[in-house]
């Protein structure tokens, strides 16, 4: 299947090439870019091409690659970082210098790198697929691999061996790797998908007592620039309490991703006190990379998340931005001249969107364990405005929406979460489980603390117009628990120990400030003047 | 592979600055064309799109005379810049021709303009303080060596004299002077003439790519890559420290509009084309430092937003991408504040990092915070006081008006003087000491 170019038109390349499929890896040119197909005519494909396709000529040479675009699932990604076609970026840049060259092949895995295998099963055991059959140490986190299909085992091979080299044989004569593609674009198969009950905590006050998120379930976090979304993913991804972090930086500041690198490799994490890239993997296409690899990049980011979640595993998977995805969807729907919808978006955005939050979920796997896969997903609204299509079409589907404040932020009220506009749709399940799991006074001291913010909101109308003083004493002290609820609670400083709160912690804080209320409002009912209040 | 130039007079159309040209053999994205008229007139031009034999061509430089007798050239290249060290000291227009009487340099060697993205895993952390002399920058909005922090003015305000005061007093940590690449867009006669003469007066040493608003708009998009291509060989091949002022932006993303527009691509915001965020980011994401090499590129733009309006395209966009933004306040300006920098909407992403001891002092942040915690305080105030009238208020609440004026009136201001850092910060001890603020 090989063929000429005929056309170029920024990321997209007219081929050919007849015989392709939707979605199949081509090449194109003499520099071998890849892309993939997104458009058949009779005789021609239109390709996607996903590195920067300046200094590509027509009558170049292209050649359909018979594959969908995969990524390679293996022991080995953990503490990995790649670019959006799972192209190792420190091997790549080993190779190649600092600067990203297009048209480099670099294989994702270390290939050369010896694994030991302890099998769980023994020859002759009848398996299903995804039924346990052993385990790769990778340092201290224990890779279960799995049955890729269904049969009998003729033999396992306990011991070191390489990607390359089979971990064992089925009685059909084919061998067993611990090494497979998957094609990105198809989520990965499970026996049935859970009600998420449990609830992700973030360490993040606001997050895990107002507007808690479930594992298994998808977030939100929309904000205009300079609100705080990626101090607020990057805080999540250092302190939630799961098992595997997948964090795709898609179409953001290679500033901000070179921190973070920094930042994880020194960090430990607080669950397990291991090195953080130790449970992350990172996915990155900073803003100047190629558009049609950000399109990518989301997808396997999750099919590297999904992985982990057939394990077992509970994994979250953070996108900083989603937005930066669906401009890409934009841009490549537009030199596909396709007709726009809103705001020049393509019309199929919100399905896209749909199906993409779709992957994330608890999920009984095919070997029979539990295992969740969360979405926390920061959003960029252009000029903060809410009602642009992507955060509508994310608030159409995701579980948690959390709103992140223009005025809070120049404030430095951080993290910027509006208290009033954001919600949790996992609320009851969720705060449930605290009153049982943390303390039953959870619900409760919630509730005290919601009321005393919307009261103060109230006050805060009545006393721009009569000023403090004129609010009666019990409201001036209302006025000043809210403040010690947002200077105390509510915010909480990235760059400080304070930066993650476990639960019991953030318990503790918030129903100390409320029995503060409760104690000065009976002094002040025994006549004790609001100045002369204790502070604390 | 075609190895030598080809030359056509198949131009079917000219639609403002686009050229189509026909029956052409093997043509190359990105590819540079000559373009010369029976006349004698000539232009460069890029090629945009390929459909079969058909190639869309984008002109730089002038248009006004082109014909469809015109002959065009495929050259077979990409656009390059030509490099070498002796680009310093020199200034050239649009199209990286030397308008200063001197003739061209010989380069050492060609780079594509638009360079190619830094590997994330190559590059280092930008924490190494930057001393502007400007206190509303250097205390409350700390910049670092290899940080991208556009300036966001409005008409009328006076960004020019910000920036030529920071072109002017910027100071590495160790002491060092910067190379400053200085990129002009659209500047009218006025404007050009106060940033040369700024440039002479400077101690250390520039280059300057200069695009007058007469001149050809289309040179607005070529002008900063090709002062970035230069920045890049200065820092990351010869070690040097960088620093790149482009000012309008505003300019270049009108520029960039018009393309847009002619080549009939779907308008998004504005009439902005959708890809403007990519398009910014290949020019901002430039900016940076590389693990184990010495140089940087730091990027001053300056973006005048249309309306005052910070939520417009082109500051928001910007403001996506780059790593904070100082915003220039008109009020402020009109109390006869210098720099008017209204630091509550302004932000330094990469503070945290290049302060502290060791980069500034260890006090720093604490002095920062409580600063801006007061001063918001008061800010908030200010509408109390619209409403009920300063005598309605508590004597703590008149305290933080005050504290609110004297900050902006001293701290903020500070007119032609350079302060270093220490003064600065004592500077803002001082005056929180003058106004105590409750015990929080």
């Amino acid at each position: 299947m090989t063929g000429r170019i005929l056309g170029i038109a920024g990321p997209t390349v007219t081929v050919d090439i007849s015989g392709l499929r939707l979605y199949d890896m081509v090449r194109v040119g003499t520099a071998g870019l890849i892309g993939e197909v997104v458009r058949l005519e009779r005789g021609r494909a239109v390709v996607q091409v996903y590195e920067d396709t300046r200094g590509l000529a027509v009558n170049e040479p292209a050649a359909g690659m018979d594959a969908p675009l995969s990524v390679q699932l293996a022991p080995g990604l953990l503490g990995g970082m790649f670019d959006g076609l799972q192209r190792p970026l420190r091997r790549l840049e080993e190779l190649a210098g600092p600067f990203v060259a297009a048209g480099r092949e670099v294989f994702p895995l270390d290939r050369e790198r010896t694994w030991v295998f302890t099998p769980a099963g023994n020859a002759g055991d009848e398996v299903a697929a995804g039924d346990l059959l052993g385990h790769v140490a990778e340092g201290t986190f224990r890779h279960p691999v799995t049955a890729p299909r269904g049969g009998r085992i003729e033999r396992l091979h306990a011991g070191e061996f390489r990607l390359a080299d089979p971990i064992g044989r089925m009685a059909d004569g084919r061998d067993i790797f611990a090494i497979a593609p998957w094609p990105v674009r198809r989520p990965r198969p499970y026996r049935r998908k859970l009600s998420p009950s449990l609830p992700l905590v973030t360490g993040q006050r606001t997050i895990d007592f107002l507007f808690p998120v479930a594992r298994g379930g998808t977030a939100i976090f929309p904000g205009g620039f300079g609100t705080g979304k990626t101090i607020l993913e990057q805080s999540i991804a250092k302190f939630a309490d799961v098992d595997i972090v997948v964090y795709a930086g898609c179409g953001e500041r290679g500033n901000e991703m070179a921190e973070l690198l920094e930042e994880f490799v020194t960090l430990a994490d607080p669950w397990s006190g291991r090195p953080l890239m130790e449970r992350t993997i990172v996915v990155v296409n900073t803003s100047n990379m190629p558009v049609a690899a950000r399109e990518a990049s989301i997808y396997t980011a999750v099919s590297m998340a999904e992985y982990y979640r057939d394990m077992g595993c509970h994994v979250l998977l953070l996108a900083d931005s989603i937005s930066r995805w669906a401009e890409a969807l934009r841009e490549i729907s537009s030199s596909l001249e396709e007709m726009p919808g809103e705001e020049g978006y393509p019309t199929y955005l919100s399905s896209r969107l749909a199906a993409f939050f779709e992957r994330a979920g608890v999920v009984e796997t095919l070997g029979g364990t539990v295992g969740s896969l969360s979405m926390i997903l920061s959003v960029s609204p252009p000029g903060g405005d809410f009602t642009e299509p992507v955060t509508q079409a994310c608030l159409r589907t995701a579980g948690v929406f959390f709103m992140l404040d223009t005025a809070l932020a120049h404030r430095r009220h951080f993290p910027a979460i509006n208290w009033f506009q954001s919600y949790s749709l996992y609320e009851p399940e969720m705060v449930a489980h605290f009153d049982g799991h943390v303390s039953p006074r959870w619900s409760e001291v919630r509730r005290r603390c919601r009321e005393i913010l919307q009261r103060e909101e109230a006050l805060r109308e009545v006393a721009e117009i009569v000023g403090i003083e004129g609010l009666q004493d019990a409201d001036r002290l209302l006025m000043k628990v809210a403040e010690r609820i947002r200077h105390e609670f509510l915010s909480q400083n990235a760059y400080m120990d304070d930066a993650f709160s476990a639960p019991d912690r953030t318990l503790a804080r918030i129903a100390e400030i409320v029995a503060f209320h409760d104690r000065a409002g009976e002094q002040l009912k025994q006549g004790v003047l609001p100045d002369e209040l204790p502070r604390g | 592979m075609r190895l030598s130039e080809h030359r056509y007079r198949t131009i079917s159309s000219i639609r403002g600055p686009l050229l189509f040209v026909e029956q052409v053999f093997a043509a190359r994205m990105g590819e540079v064309v000559r373009i010369a008229c029976p006349g004698g007139e000539t232009a460069e031009g890029e090629i945009l799109k390929i459909d079969g034999d058909t190639a869309l061509i984008q002109v730089f430089g002038e248009t006004r005379g082109l014909g469809l007798d015109a002959d065009v050239a495929f050259t077979d290249a990409i656009r390059q810049a030509p490099l070498s060290a002796d680009v310093i000291g020199r200034v050239f227009n649009g199209s990286f021709i030397p308008i200063d009487g001197a003739p061209m340099f010989v380069p050492e060697q060609w780079a594509p303009i638009t360079g190619a993205p830094i590997n994330p895993t190559a590059r280092a952390r930008p924490e190494e303080f930057i001393e502007t002399g400007l206190t509303a920058i250097d205390a409350l909005n700390t910049l670092v060596k290899g940080q991208k922090l556009p300036i966001f003015s409005s008409a009328g305000l006076p960004a020019k004299e910000m920036t030529a005061a920071i072109v002017r007093n910027a100071r590495l940590a160790g002491g060092g002077a910067f190379v400053v690449v200085f990129v002009a867009l659209g500047l009218p006669h006025h404007e050009y003439a106060f940033y040369m003469q700024v440039l002479a007066g400077m101690e250390g040493d520039f280059t300057a790519f200069i695009n007058r608003a007469g001149e050809p708009v289309m040179e607005r998009l070529l002008a900063p890559r090709f002062g970035l291509a230069v920045a890049e060989h200065l820092a990351f091949a010869r070690g040097m420290d960088v620093l790149v002022v482009i000012t309008d932006m505003t300019n270049y993303c009108d520029a960039l509009r018009e393309v847009s527009t002619a080549r009939e691509e779907l308008p998004g915001r504005r009439g902005y084309p959708g890809y403007m965020y990519s398009d910014l980011a290949s020019l901002y994401e430039r900016a940076g430092r590389i693990r184990g090499m010495p140089g940087s590129v730091t990027m001053l733009p300056v973006v005048t937003m249309p309306e005052d309006d910070i939520t417009h395209p082109i500051p928001d966009l910007t403001g996506y991408i780059t790593e904070g933004q100082i915003v220039l306040s008109r009020e402020l300006h009109q109390k006869g504040v210098f720099p008017p920098v209204d630091v509550l909407p302004s932000l330094s992403r990469l503070m945290q990092r290049g302060i502290g001891s060791g980069r500034t002092r260890q006090d720093h942040r604490r002095i920062a915070d409580l600063l801006y915690k007061q001063y918001a305080k008061g800010r908030d105030l200010r509408r109390l006081e619209a409403i009920v009238g300063r005598e309605g208020m508590m004597g703590s609440d008149r305290l933080m008006l005050d504290f609110a004026d004297a900050f902006e009136r001293e701290l903020i201001h500070q007119g032609a003087a350079r302060r270093d850092i220490n003064a600065s910060l004592d500077g803002g001890i001082a005056l929180l000491g003058r106004f105590p603020a409750e015990a929080p």
